[in-house]
């Protein structure tokens, strides 16, 4: 027993070992590039924005908080920023609402589940690139050959020009339908594995005790069991809105410019400041605004929702 | 037969030797048999044209006293080399739409003011003002690119019209043309501000910057004129989301519309679709002061000051962009259709001395502009934002370009402060 104690120690400090080796075998490689390639970039971000940084990255002239006032004065920018909260309030829970409804109907279905989770799911693999230019050139082009136009063509409507139109904004309804198809699937995907974990005896029990099928127990009992998804559900959404980039700069961006509607504040960086225009430190405090702007959101829906906090 | 995973190895290796042989050729086609010395990189952005990247590698090729490498970049290539130049890794020798007052006063891009002395008064004067700073020269055009009226010969005709030679009548003819399949002017998808930007303050006998470096549309004219632009979409007579934008000849040719804003690039293409049936105009004036504008671009020679071979880069561009006149004339002619940026070769293209081609080179010359080099994104975009909000929203111009003018104040005090 005397001499087991040791040994038996040994082998739990070489388990421990071997155990720590392992973590950083098969985690190294993953902290090292979002070292790498996430917080040294950031950290550089939020130095340059403190700087006078035209056309370099390794800036000299100290500036403080210049570069804060003058994105925070620049009325486009600020314009930009109401756009997407306002933006953000619309495509969430139109996004929400869509993709629990889709994953309500394909649990329920007998037959052919694995086909509709496909079907639905699909749209998610397209690149936002691509979608968006199916958008802009085939469904929702401007002229009478169009898809949409054609379709109003049958009812003897005059063609619209779905981007370029101001007043009524249909430009939105562009970028909404294309947002939409290319995201709910995903989200519907969340909502399914969220209902598969909601135990059978909880609806079992229900039943037992006089809940109708259909809303009083979607109400009382699916809902609530699918807080953890919603609640991470609703987060994605609003990350995802406010970096909005792809597809608004691929249907709305002309040949030297974009216009100033529907305009993502990082479509708005880009132009003034990150692409040819080359102030890095304006465009990194602009950047660093635009993360606070995300945190804030955040972290107030996480304390709201109770986001990570175990059930039960 | 059943396949063994062995030979199924073997072939796939074999298949991807066999895939790997000519790729490897394919991108070094820039050195292939070129010459000793220091290896050079050399950018351009995507030509639409077909043979012009052959042909840029040709030229590389045949350079002796470097092995240069050419990239073909196609994206957003002005945001590429912005980017690239920040470091030490970007190209050598490159093309740029500027190079921008910044990349200059950063010192990203050798001055290249000895290369250019002996035949600098061969190039268009409107086209080397903007590479010009300080009286060095930052940059080699390459070759001179217009944008043009283009409109339809027969149905104005068939309308009663004559082509416009003002803004007030290509308002009005541009509604007489619209019909129920066919708008009367197309000026982009976005209603005009791309596509024109400064050029109707030109038309009004303007600028977007004076010599001075001071504002140049801070006059009451500059609301007129913009403002009546607003008319072009309020009456409907502009082609709005077309499948392809201004820059392409396609609205036009399909008979989407009856005038369209497009560059002297695309008069190849539209020639073949209608044959003699269209002519070129310069945007039209207005107002008292105004004047025909036509705007000019140059793609420019540049050579990297942070590359590691800059003496090398530099003599390979005098040698492509300043000695060897039959290549740059090859390079605009050939492929594209581009005005020579030297006035010598421009007179000596035959392509250019007849129909509309001859009259287009005739705008440039007598009504040419170039966007200022101390014009700056941010100035640009504030503009372009305020020229949007007039044409499609009906916003006071007046109110709208005071903004502007405060930013571009703001932005030519800034690059006029430093050094």
């Amino acid at each position: 027993m005397g001499a087991a104690r040791p040994s038996g120690a040994g082998t739990r400090r070489t388990r421990q070992r071997n155990h720590t080796l392992w973590f950083w075998t098969f985690v190294g490689p993953f902290v090292a590039g979002l070292t790498l390639f996430t917080y040294v970039p950031l950290a550089w971000s939020v130095y340059l924005s403190f700087f006078d940084a035209h056309n370099t990255v390794s800036p000299t002239e100290f500036t403080g908080l210049g570069n804060y006032t003058a994105m925070l004065g620049d009325g486009a920018f600020r314009s930009s920023l109401v756009t997407f909260a306002v933006f953000t309030a619309f495509i969430v829970p139109t996004t929400y609402v869509l993709a629990l409804g889709l994953a309500l109907a394909v649990n329920r279905l007998r037959a052919g589940r694995a086909f509709f989770r496909s079907v639905f799911f699909l749209p998610a693999a397209c690149s936002y690139v691509v979608a968006a230019m199916i958008w802009k050139l085939s469904v929702f082009n401007g002229v009478r050959f169009g898809l949409a136009n054609t379709v109003l063509g049958w009812f003897g409507a005059e063609p619209v020009a779905w981007l370029s139109a101001t007043d009524p904004p249909w430009y939105w309804l562009v970028i909404v339908t294309v947002r939409l198809w290319l995201q709910t699937g995903f989200y519907m995907l969340l909502f399914l594995a969220g209902l598969q974990r909601v135990p059978v005896r909880l609806y079992e029990a229900a039943a037992l005790d006089g809940a109708r099928p259909g809303w009083q127990t979607f109400r009382h009992i699916t809902f609530p069991a699918l807080r953890a998804t919603s609640v991470a559900v609703v987060l994605l959404l609003v990350v995802n809105a406010f970096q909005a980039f792809d597809e608004f700069y691929n249907l709305l961006s002309g040949t030297r410019g974009y216009p100033p509607y529907a305009r993502p504040p990082l479509v708005y960086l880009y132009y003034t400041a990150l692409g040819q225009g080359q102030d890095l430190g304006l465009g990194s405090a602009g950047a660093v605004i635009l993360a606070l702007v995300i945190l804030v959101v955040t972290v107030v829906q996480a304390r709201w929702t109770g986001l990570g906090r175990t059930e039960e | 037969m059943p396949i063994s995973r062995r030979q199924l190895m073997a072939a796939g290796a074999g298949l991807a030797a066999a895939g790997g042989l000519p790729t490897a050729c394919g991108s070094d086609t820039g050195r292939a048999d070129g010459g000793s010395g220091p290896r050079l990189s050399q950018w351009y952005h995507q030509y639409g044209e077909p043979g012009t990247r052959q042909a840029v590698e040709r030229y590389a090729a045949a350079y002796r006293k470097a092995r240069v490498r050419v990239e073909w970049r196609p994206g957003n290539y002005d945001q590429q080399t912005a980017a690239a130049l920040l470091g030490s890794s970007g190209p050598d020798v490159f093309e740029v739409n500027g190079p921008t007052i910044e990349q200059i006063q950063g010192g990203q891009v050798a001055d290249l003011t000895e290369l250019i002395k002996d035949v600098k008064d061969d190039f268009h004067p409107a086209v080397l003002a903007p590479k010009t700073y300080e009286g060095r020269v930052w940059g080699i055009p390459q070759l001179v690119d217009t944008q043009l009226l283009y409109y339809r010969k027969s149905l104005l005709r068939a309308a009663g019209l004559r082509p416009p030679a003002t803004l007030d009548a290509l308002i009005d003819a541009a509604r007489e043309l619209t019909t129920k399949r066919a708008k009367g002017l197309f000026l982009g998808n976005d209603g005009g501000a791309s596509a024109l930007a400064g050029t109707p303050l030109y038309a009004a006998g303007l600028s977007l910057v004076t010599p001075g470096g001071t504002v140049g549309f801070d006059e009451p004219a500059a609301a007129r004129t913009l403002g009546k632009l607003h008319r072009l979409y309020a009456d409907k007579s502009l082609l709005l989301g077309a499948p392809t934008d201004w820059a392409n000849p396609a609205a036009f040719a399909q008979g989407l519309t009856a005038m369209q804003w497009c560059g002297l690039w695309a008069l190849p293409q539209i020639a073949k679709a209608l044959g003699d049936d269209f002519g070129v105009l310069p945007f039209p004036p207005d107002g008292p002061a105004g004047r025909p504008a036509v705007p000019v671009g140059a793609w420019t020679a540049a050579v990297s000051a942070r590359g590691g071979h800059r003496e090398a880069a530099e003599a390979f561009v005098r040698w492509l962009w300043i000695e060897r006149t039959d290549l740059q004339k090859d390079f605009a002619l050939s492929y594209g259709f581009h005005i020579p940026a030297r006035a010598s070769l421009a007179a000596t293209a035959d392509r250019l001395r007849q129909g509309a081609a001859a009259e287009a080179v005739r705008f440039t010359e007598e009504h040419g502009f170039a966007q200022p080099l101390l014009w700056t994104a941010a100035s640009q975009t504030a503009y372009l934002d305020a020229l949007n909000r007039v044409i499609k929203e009906g916003a006071d111009p007046g109110a709208q370009l005071r903004a502007v003018v405060r930013t571009a104040g703001a932005e030519l005090r800034r690059v006029q402060k430093r050094r």
